[in-house]
């Protein structure tokens, strides 16, 4: 079941996976399947251990399902070698995750610039030139050159924002990217990345626990126990 | 990192410094003997048996078999019979840069102080200067050497012999061998350094040694010096299978003490390479626990698309870099400790005698040691390299988020 919509970056189908061993052993994500639109904003919410974060590493090809297919673009993702899911992590999805997960021995302007370089497509002048561009839209302008360690909570979240929009991925997942900051940085955050992700057209995904992020967002997924519920 | 990178200098360094000076003191030997004893002796004729006779009569190949045979199961007659045949058929050989003929008998030296035994060396002193280094070991400087030359009952005397029987230049002795006395005068002195040559050889003209030693035809032995010293064994089995004399290279002669030398050198290079052994330990534990400190960064370059190649590659990259400048700082302190303990000031006496640490400055050396800290640094680095590289990001992310 390929994607034929040109409108869906991602599509999951039937997904299953199951964590830990023998006893322990817990059937996490039970059947799961989903689609996200190009310039669409997707909110998963539901409690804790539900399987949001387990369902978005699947998406993000961090993991792989125990049943169940995930395509992106018109691949089928699910089943492929490691180099190919890592090769497609590279191309078509950016990740926001709730710590930011700078390399905090780089400068902002460094770590913008690590998808890119992976990628290969450009330059280093037009590598540079593209983050400093990202830097500036998450209003980092004039701190591209400060280390990880001199920037804010809410300026190392918003570099990470700026990375993960790096090499214009198809798809944009974001692991409570507001988690840890506060109400005045959440806002900022959460506008920069649906803003820039609708005026590029790519397809965000946010597992969220708060409200009012996940109000603001295009559609509301709820999740219960390995499954969305209506 | 750091402590490991300094142990990575010294254990090159030291590994450096010990090769180049054990190496230099058996280079340092290796030079003496040759300048005194000469590559090749040649001593002794076979004596042809009953069983080398036949075998000679019957089987064509005789010759070639008894050279390859069991050598100690030979049979000598003392000395050499003709040395002025064997001295033209060795001047064919196109190793051979000179031959000196040597008749050597015990004798008594008796100054006016006090007696001791020695060694005469009867030498033709224009053919031994081409197989030894007598000139430069002569004391007094070339016009001690002419006035050898020039005088008929001339002597060169080992230092040493001359400090026990108390006499100098221009002093008279007398040498006894068996009831014949001569009277001789001290010429020069000559001083070696190997103190069992510099304490009973005394060299004089051949014909004087003839006759005080009574042997008025014959050589004790020749003394052969090579082009090529390290072609010295090849070139005696040769000598022994064309001229039918006993040939010993200097290899054979000073096997003990190259052994010892070698021994030492191989002894020194293991203590050594284990500072270079540690360190790679320490490196190791620094990389695997930097791999455990720093798995959310490997996790979020693998969500970014870095293959685990590339997350392998910084770890073995860091291992080079320590490696490099490891290398580089350890070649710099060997080479600079190695020039300082050149000039270090040191008497030794005994086998040789030398005034400073000797050092034999070779690129082996640092070859050897880099290799060494490479096959230690990398498998250091590689094994942490691949433990980064395993690790999943879905895992670690997961284990940070929930």
């Amino acid at each position: 079941m390929a994607i034929h919509d040109e409108k869906i970056a991602l599509r999951c189908v039937n997904l299953h996976r199951y964590l830990g061993e023998g006893e322990g052993r817990v059937h996490v994500l039970r059947g799961v399947s989903f689609e996200a639109r190009r310039g669409h904003v997707t909110a998963i919410v539901g409690p804790s251990g539900c399987g949001k974060s387990t369902l978005l590493y699947l998406l993000g090809l961090l993991d792989q399902p125990g049943e169940g297919s995930i395509w992106i673009s018109d691949q089928l993702m699910s089943n492929s070698s490691d180099l190919d899911r890592t090769a497609a992590r590279c191309e078509h999805i950016g990740f926001v995750f709730q710590f930011h997960f700078l390399m905090q021995e780089f400068s902002a302007l460094d770590n913008v610039m690590m998808p890119m370089r992976k990628l290969g497509r450009l330059d280093e002048e037009e590598m540079a030139a593209r983050a400093r561009s990202l830097l500036e839209d998450v209003g980092l302008g004039d701190k591209t050159h400060r280390l990880a360690t001199q920037l804010s909570g809410g300026e190392q979240q918003r570099v990470a924002v700026a990375r993960a929009l790096a090499n214009q991925p198809a798809i944009i997942l974001a692991d409570e990217p507001t988690g840890n900051l506060d109400v005045t940085n959440s806002g900022l955050v959460f506008d920069l990345l649906t803003r820039l992700a609708k005026e590029n057209g790519q397809a965000v995904v946010i597992v969220t626990h708060n409200p009012e992020i996940a109000n603001r967002c295009d559609e509301i997924k709820p999740m219960r126990d390995g499954l969305f519920v209506s | 990192m750091l402590m490991s990178l300094a142990g990575i200098i010294f254990g090159i360094g030291f590994f450096i410094v010990t090769q180049a000076q054990t190496s230099g003191f058996e280079q340092f030997f290796i030079r003496t003997i040759l300048g005194t004893n000469g590559a090749i002796r040649i001593e002794d004729k076979f004596q042809d048996t009953v069983f080398v006779m036949v075998a000679a009569g019957h089987d064509k190949n005789a010759s070639k078999f008894e050279v390859a045979g069991d050598r100690s199961g030979r049979k000598y007659i003392e000395g050499v019979e003709d040395p002025v045949l064997l001295t033209e058929a060795l001047r064919k050989f196109r190793n051979v840069a000179g031959v000196s003929t040597v008749l050597e008998g015990a004798v008594i030296a008796d100054s006016s102080f006090k007696n001791d035994s020695a060694k005469v060396y009867g030498i033709l002193l224009d053919d031994h200067l081409t197989v030894s280094d007598l000139a430069s070991q002569i004391l007094g400087g070339p016009a001690s050497l002419e006035a050898f030359r020039t005088s008929a009952q001339g002597l060169i005397m080992g230092r040493v012999l001359a400090d026990r029987l108390q006499v100098s230049v221009g002093d008279s002795l007398i040498l006894q061998a068996g009831v014949e006395r001569r009277r001789y005068r001290i010429s020069a002195l000559y001083e070696t350094g190997v103190s069992d040559i510099d304490k009973v050889r005394i060299y004089m003209h051949l014909g004087e040694a003839r006759s005080l030693l009574k042997k008025t035809s014959g050589a004790s032995f020749l003394q052969v010096s090579l082009y090529d010293r390290n072609r010295a064994p090849q070139d005696a089995v040769q000598m022994e299978e064309v001229l039918r004399h006993g040939a010993k290279s200097w290899q054979e002669r000073e096997q003990s003490w190259l052994s010892a030398f070698k021994a030492l050198q191989i002894s020194a290079a293991l203590t050594v390479s284990t500072i270079i052994l540690i360190s790679g330990l320490g490196m190791f534990n620094t990389l695997a626990m930097l791999v455990i400190e720093k798995t959310k960064e490997i996790a979020i370059l693998r969500s970014m698309g870095y293959t685990r190649s590339d997350i392998s590659r910084i770890f073995l990259w860091l291992g080079a870099i320590v490696l490099v400048i490891g290398t580089i700082g350890g070649w710099a302190l060997g080479a600079g400790v190695t020039y300082g303990v050149s000039k270090w000031p040191i008497h030794i006496t005994g086998i040789f005698t030398a005034n400073t640490f000797q050092v034999h400055w070779a690129l082996m050396h640092y070859v050897v040691a880099t290799i060494s800290a490479t096959v230690v640094v990398m498998t250091a680095a590689i094994i942490p390299a691949r433990r980064a590289a395993r690790l999943e990001p879905g895992d670690i992310i997961r284990g940070t988020a929930q």
